[in-house]
């Protein structure tokens, strides 16, 4: 009996990667395809470009809290220098100083290649997280929380800084930066340059975070999370295992920041609030804490309903329905609902913390009436119980 | 002195806000973060009031609307969530503020809606030789009322002394029989009474009010409180004083000629991570001991 399912489990496990691997060839088909025929200002490329930014730091964030165990609130933080280091290195020769005419001759003035620009942000963040976390990361919870979303606002203040101009441009955005189109003009992928480049990264950085967390490290940080004292007690050093994962997590944050400053082609301040940490721990949340498929999903399924799906609610029309209510900003009040549906009734997110599997996926869809069936009958039982207690 | 009496007003609005961040923060362990929307939602409503009724009306008629607000707040995003996770509750929290701030957006249409001069609230006086609003004087003057008011209501009223044994130990005093469910619900009723006194004297200052104007005293609120040890009522109110008094003072320091002014929200984050790392527990905070 035992061996039975043994060669079961085997032969699940066979399926899975086959068909992980077909699923994946299709997928790049697709996308292929999508970025052949597209425009650079079509919704789906927007969606998927904007997508795989927020897969990627909703992966770093999951890392974070889902897999150590730490909750902390400082992704906008090094997003936002990512975001900066990249553009400051990115500034096309030609345009420095029309783009820095307000605050004066600027610092730096050479463009590094897009691709050593994109790695150099992430190793800012990751020293500026070295650092932060010197102090921070004594802190438990909540203390964690709010400490690092107070750094956050300390450093969006600090890039603001009109002295500090010369170098970030002060207020003022950083535009005219280079992008994969310049990269790859003149050579064969010339066509491919918008979401390819974008998924590319994601997968890379993601794969990475896999890797990590499937390693001896990575068995560490659940043994953080589920138990700090247990974890320590069978000689897990705590400092530097945290410090591990905020680094690493901060490092592929700051990797975000500067794909989301090649998405939108220019950099301020603004976007990168406590509101957009909110916004990618709610994707971690609706993907399932502790599942890298669950985030990657989540994140793609809430930029296309935010953006795209749900677009017609503010133009007036919706799935042939015309309504008064339907204006500018209903979308949103839509979207807020949905969330906290999530929030409320499946508080385990899309995926629990099962990672993505074919298999699984038959099975549930299999199970799927079963589940139902089952649930309700829960429920029916419950409510009468509560009417015989009442 | 212009700067140390704007200072206290300040450090008294942000004290009736981060009084309702530390009751529920002190009886639920959760970070309230929709508190800071809810104070912006008593600024709109106060604004929508205003055009169509007179003052004597529309005051009265905020505070109640305010209060509803929490009260259903907690009654729908937070008390299913009673036996989840903590993690679960603070990310419903988290989601009730995205969805008060797009209600927000979709009824103002975006665009910044003038405050109401209050009379009186907005006329001004001069004290010390500095010329301020009558807002700034009344203020803490309020506040420490208000504030006297509730420490009297939870020392010796009956809901009161179920409030106190909830935040000593939620599951204990269940069983001892104190009814949890009315004692968090008068809780958040409190908490919004005082943010939405806390917001007409707050926007009485300012010219408007936009979805997002709850973000930044809600979040210096809740500094406040964890400054002055979460849980703490008297802490939350010696913190918001404290940071009011010292942003307000950094924006008329200068070092070296380089003026400080905007690192005034900067420095009170700074503040915070300091208290945190000399006493993690904040300045009035019960030290906490880990249990294995």
């Amino acid at each position: 009996m035992k061996s039975l399912l043994i060669t079961n489990q085997q032969k699940a496990k066979k399926i899975n990667t086959y068909t992980n691997i077909v699923l994946f060839v299709a997928l790049l088909a697709v996308l292929v395809v999508i970025d052949m025929t597209s425009n650079s200002f079509d919704m789906i490329v927007k969606v998927l470009q904007k997508g795989c930014v927020y897969a990627i730091v909703a992966v770093s964030m999951n890392l974070l809290n889902g897999f150590t165990g730490l909750f902390s609130l400082g992704q906008a933080g090094f997003m936002l220098i990512g975001a900066y280091v990249f553009s400051i290195f990115s500034v096309k020769d030609a345009n420095r100083a029309t783009v820095f005419s307000f605050s004066g001759e600027p610092l730096v003035d050479f463009e590094l290649p897009l691709i050593v620009a994109i790695v150099l942000a992430g190793i800012v963040a990751a020293i500026f997280a070295f650092l932060i976390g010197l102090p921070v990361l004594k802190l438990k919870s909540d203390y964690l929380a709010i400490a690092t979303l107070g750094f956050a606002e300390i450093l969006r203040t600090i890039i603001q800084w009109d002295k500090l101009g010369r170098l970030t441009n002060g207020s003022f955005p950083i535009s005219k930066l280079n992008s994969f189109k310049d990269l790859l003009k003149d050579t064969p992928f010339d066509k491919l340059s918008y979401v390819i480049p974008f998924f590319l990264v994601a997968l890379v950085c993601i794969g990475f975070i896999a890797l990590l967390i499937k390693s001896t490290y990575g068995r560490a940080f659940k043994a953080i999370r589920d138990d700090e004292v247990a974890a320590e007690a069978m000689g897990i050093n705590l400092a530097k295992h945290k410090m591990i994962s905020f680094v690493t997590s901060s490092f592929f944050a700051g990797i975000g920041g500067a794909m989301y400053a090649v998405y939108v082609g220019s950099t301020n301040a603004a976007p990168f609030t406590s509101a957009l940490t909110y916004e990618i721990l709610l994707i971690v949340v609706i993907g399932g804490i502790g599942s890298l498929s669950g985030s990657i999903l989540a994140s793609f399924l809430y930029i296309a309903s935010q953006e795209w799906w749900l677009r017609g609610l503010d133009s007036g029309e919706f799935m042939g329905l015309r309504l008064p209510l339907f204006r500018n900003g209903f979308r949103l009040v839509v979207f807020s609902v949905i969330i906290m549906i999530f929030v409320l009734f499946f508080r385990k997110g899309i995926m629990g913390d099962k990672e993505f599997s074919p298999v699984g996926l038959f099975n549930g869809i299999v199970s799927l009436p079963k589940n139902i069936a089952a649930k309700f009958n829960k429920k029916s039982k419950k409510s009468t119980k509560a009417e015989v207690t009442e | 002195m212009d700067y140390i009496l704007a200072g206290i007003s300040v450090g008294g609005q942000y004290a009736l806000i981060a009084i309702g961040y530390t009751m529920v923060y002190g009886i639920l362990r959760l970070i309230n973060f929709a508190h800071g929307d809810v104070f912006m939602v008593a600024g709109l409503i106060m604004i929508y009031a205003t055009t169509a009724m007179p003052l004597y009306l529309s005051i009265p008629l905020v505070l109640i609307i305010t209060v509803l607000v929490g009260f259903t707040i907690e009654r729908v995003a937070y008390k299913p969530l009673r036996t989840a996770p903590r993690m679960s509750v603070m990310i419903s929290a988290i989601g009730v503020s995205y969805m008060l701030q797009n209600v927000a957006l979709y009824i103002t249409g975006g665009l910044a809606k003038t405050y109401p001069a209050i009379p009186f609230l907005s006329d001004t006086v001069t004290i010390f030789g500095a010329t301020t609003k009558w807002v700034t004087v009344i203020t803490p003057v309020l506040t420490i009322i208000l504030i006297i008011a509730l420490v009297l209501l939870i020392r010796f009223t009956k809901i009161g002394i179920a409030m106190r044994a909830v935040s000593k130990d939620f599951e204990t005093s269940q069983l001892m029989g104190v009814k949890i469910n009315r004692v968090i619900s008068v809780t958040f009723i409190i908490g919004s009474l005082l943010a939405a006194v806390g917001s007409i004297l707050y926007f009485a200052n300012y010219p408007s009010v936009v979805p997002t104007s709850g973000a930044m005293p809600g979040l210096k609120s809740f500094v406040a409180a964890v400054f002055g040890g979460i849980g703490s009522i008297p802490g939350a109110v010696i913190g918001a004083f404290i940071i009011g008094i010292c942003e307000n003072l950094i924006r008329s320091l200068s070092i070296g000629g380089v003026s400080l002014t905007p690192f005034s929200d900067a420095f009170t984050f700074a503040l915070l991570i300091v208290i945190l790392c000399v006493r993690p527990s904040g300045l009035f905070g019960e030290k906490t001991i880990d249990k294995v």
